[in-house]
């Protein structure tokens, strides 16, 4: 069962009057468990397919199905419990919140899902350990490094068990170290179960997929299967 | 998303930007602060006055000539109706008419030229008995007050406020001087103590006189302009305000009661007046206050305009996270109520703290016994006025930030 279709996907943009094509012609299915990686050269629209695919936007033509439920029937609450409940979010630029703790960060997505607090505390806990941040707990986000900041991210995408992990350039702003880190991260998480999505410009960031799919000019130019998935935590990367 | 977590969130929201919090909330901390003041000294004064004049005796009846004065210029008018006789003193005075009436006071008073020497005043001339010494309390200093003989005689005798015995004698023992009134010379026989502020009457600048030497020589009237009954208890005065008005109804032929060409007054009466004029005022200058606590929501919906394009990013990642567009414009819009209300919290403390200052003050240099109060109503009325600012003026901004779609929210900065 495919976890994420589209057929014909189309967003395009208007601006001063000029319409902007950003997709078109975007057919795609995802299944469950997969590893994939959007890749595309800045402005290929990738990032605008991943804001769609996570339901952060709307299509404006063509079909999203997500869980075999067309998306634009859903309300914009509905999309708030799916993007809550459903859907984490890695992003380039970590976008945590500057001045709170990374306690505070990790637990804000079940605050959301009304979860009492005792609760978020301990899930928070075990997530924030999971990523090795647990002697990090009460700093704030501001005094951590960006590897820790993206690791931090990472806990609170986790946090609600959500069915897919969309990341957005994930290692974007972090040196080959903690890059390597974050993505020995989404790959054992992967191997857990979980769905994972990863958008790049970065080829080497796309050997631990299992899947690439190319977008060139906001359309899909090829999907290919890896053939063999380098596994990071063994064998780390080539740059 | 439970309330308590919006209320910390809002709180932690805050929090970051201190001193902006800080410097939004002056136009509502001014605003609460000045209602404060103003609904306080407008009860001070309510006490202070309904103290006066329960001072002057709350068993105290006043019969007024004329119909019953409900306009603001009646009361004018009332004190040209000849109405109260001589006959109505006498009636009244018997204790078969009015059984439980303890003193029969009646008045005449005008602004007259009043001259020593080279000194000439108009002043407060009153004509009475010899009781209005006991119901006014009035203390004499030096001499007498004039006495049963003196009414009885017509004799021309005065008895002194001390402002008058300063300005017009100096270092001059009065007594035994004349005053010329209206042409008419008059013995001084008494200077009155001085007599504290605040009182309706200033004794301090008034002369009096036995009525009788005054009534028609120098006001030139036959009648009487007040008449005070003291019942002999409060629990007495309805009692003998009936037969107050059955005695003048039956000496001036009047069946029907709304024919009255009297009127009488109660201190409850005058209090209650009082109360409604003070109250007026009260609400004149609260409403004055109120605009500067529109000016101040006004200035909060600016600031959290801003705070809410500041924190686009913010916002978009809230609701990235799973944030509803409810859950956000709540976080917005309790930031605003919280800012307002502690807003008012520290007007009303500052209001407190002002009033009680400028109550001590007052006492203190004025020498006026205005007590300090603190308005409940106006604490009351402080909170919910500037919750409710925080919510009206805060629910732009909120939408605002609700209806930010979460990916435009995520993009910018």
């Amino acid at each position: 069962m495919p976890l994420i279709k589209t057929e014909h996907l189309e967003k395009t943009y208007v601006g001063d009057g000029v319409e902007t094509q950003a997709l078109r012609d975007i057919s795609l299915s995802i299944n469950e468990g997969e590893f994939i990686t959007i890749m595309g050269p800045s402005g290929s629209g990738k990032s605008t397919l991943m804001q769609i695919l996570g339901c952060l936007d709307r299509p404006t033509g063509g079909k999203y199905f997500f869980e075999e439920r067309e998306v634009n029937t859903y309300s914009d609450d509905e999309l708030a419990h799916i993007r809550n409940k459903k859907i984490g979010f890695v992003f380039q630029a970590f976008n945590l919140l500057p001045r709170v703790s990374v306690l505070e960060n990790v637990m804000m997505p079940l605050m959301y899902a009304r979860i009492p607090a005792r609760e978020r505390e301990r899930k928070a806990r075990q997530v924030i350990e999971m990523v090795e941040l647990s002697d990090r707990v009460d700093y704030h986000t501001s005094r951590l490094s960006g590897g820790q900041k993206q690791r931090v991210a990472i806990a609170r995408a986790l946090i609600t068990e959500p069915k897919v992990i969309f990341a957005d350039e994930p290692t974007g702003n972090l040196d080959s170290k903690s890059g390597e880190v974050v993505l020995k991260f989404l790959q054992e998480l992967n191997d857990e179960g979980h769905t994972i999505v990863v958008v790049t410009h970065e080829s080497y960031v796309a050997q631990a997929a299992r899947r690439i799919l190319h977008i060139i000019d906001g359309t899909i130019d090829k999907d290919e299967a890896v053939e063999r998935q380098r596994i990071i935590a063994k064998e780390g990367f080539i740059k | 998303m439970q309330l308590r977590d919006t209320i910390k969130t809002a709180f932690a929201g805050l929090v970051v930007h201190k001193s902006r919090s800080v410097l939004t909330i002056l136009g509502i901390v001014i605003g609460i602060t000045s209602i404060t003041i103003v609904m306080s000294v407008g009860e001070g004064a309510q006490s202070y006055i309904l103290g006066e004049i329960h001072r002057f005796g709350p068993n105290n009846v006043f019969i007024l000539p004329g119909k019953f004065p409900t306009g603001p210029t009646s009361g004018m008018g009332s004190l040209l109706n000849d109405s109260l006789k001589l006959e109505d003193i006498k009636d009244l005075e018997l204790k078969n008419n009015v059984p439980q009436a303890v003193k029969v006071v009646p008045f005449v008073f005008g602004s007259v030229p009043v001259s020593f020497e080279n000194e000439l005043q108009r002043m407060m001339v009153m004509g009475s008995v010899p009781q209005s010494q006991e119901i006014f309390n009035l203390e004499v200093e030096r001499g007498r007050y004039f006495d049963q003989f003196d009414l009885d005689s017509h004799a021309r005798v005065a008895v002194i406020g001390s402002t008058i015995a300063e300005d017009y004698f100096g270092t001059i023992d009065p007594l035994r001087h004349k005053l010329k009134i209206k042409g008419f010379n008059f013995e001084v026989v008494g200077v009155l103590a001085s007599k504290g502020q605040g009182s309706f009457i200033n004794y301090n600048k008034s002369v009096l006189t036995p009525y009788t030497s005054i009534q028609t020589d120098v006001l030139g009237i036959k009648y009487f302009q007040r008449v005070a009954v003291e019942a002999e208890s409060e629990e007495a005065i309805p009692a003998v305000i009936e037969d107050i008005k059955r005695v003048l109804r039956d000496n001036h032929n009047i069946s029907d009661p709304d024919k009255d060409d009297f009127t009488i007054q109660t201190q409850e009466d005058i209090a209650q007046r009082v109360g409604t004029i003070t109250g007026i005022l009260t609400v004149l200058l609260a409403s004055v206050a109120a605009i500067s606590l529109i000016v101040g929501g006004v200035g909060i919906m600016n600031i959290m305009f801003v705070s809410v394009t500041e924190r686009t990013k913010e916002i978009g990642l809230r609701k990235a996270l799973g944030a509803t567009n409810r859950n956000i414009l709540a976080q917005f819009l309790v930031e605003a109520a919280v800012l307002t209300i502690s807003g008012g919290i520290v007007g009303i403390a500052a209001g407190v703290v002002l009033t009680y200052g400028a109550t001590v003050a007052v006492q203190r240099f004025a020498e006026i016994n205005f007590p300090f109060s603190f308005s409940v109503n106006g604490m009351i009325l402080g909170i919910v006025v500037s919750t409710s600012i925080g919510l009206i003026f805060g629910i732009f901004p909120a939408r605002h930030a609700a209806q930010k779609q979460p990916v435009e929210a995520l993009r910018s900065g």
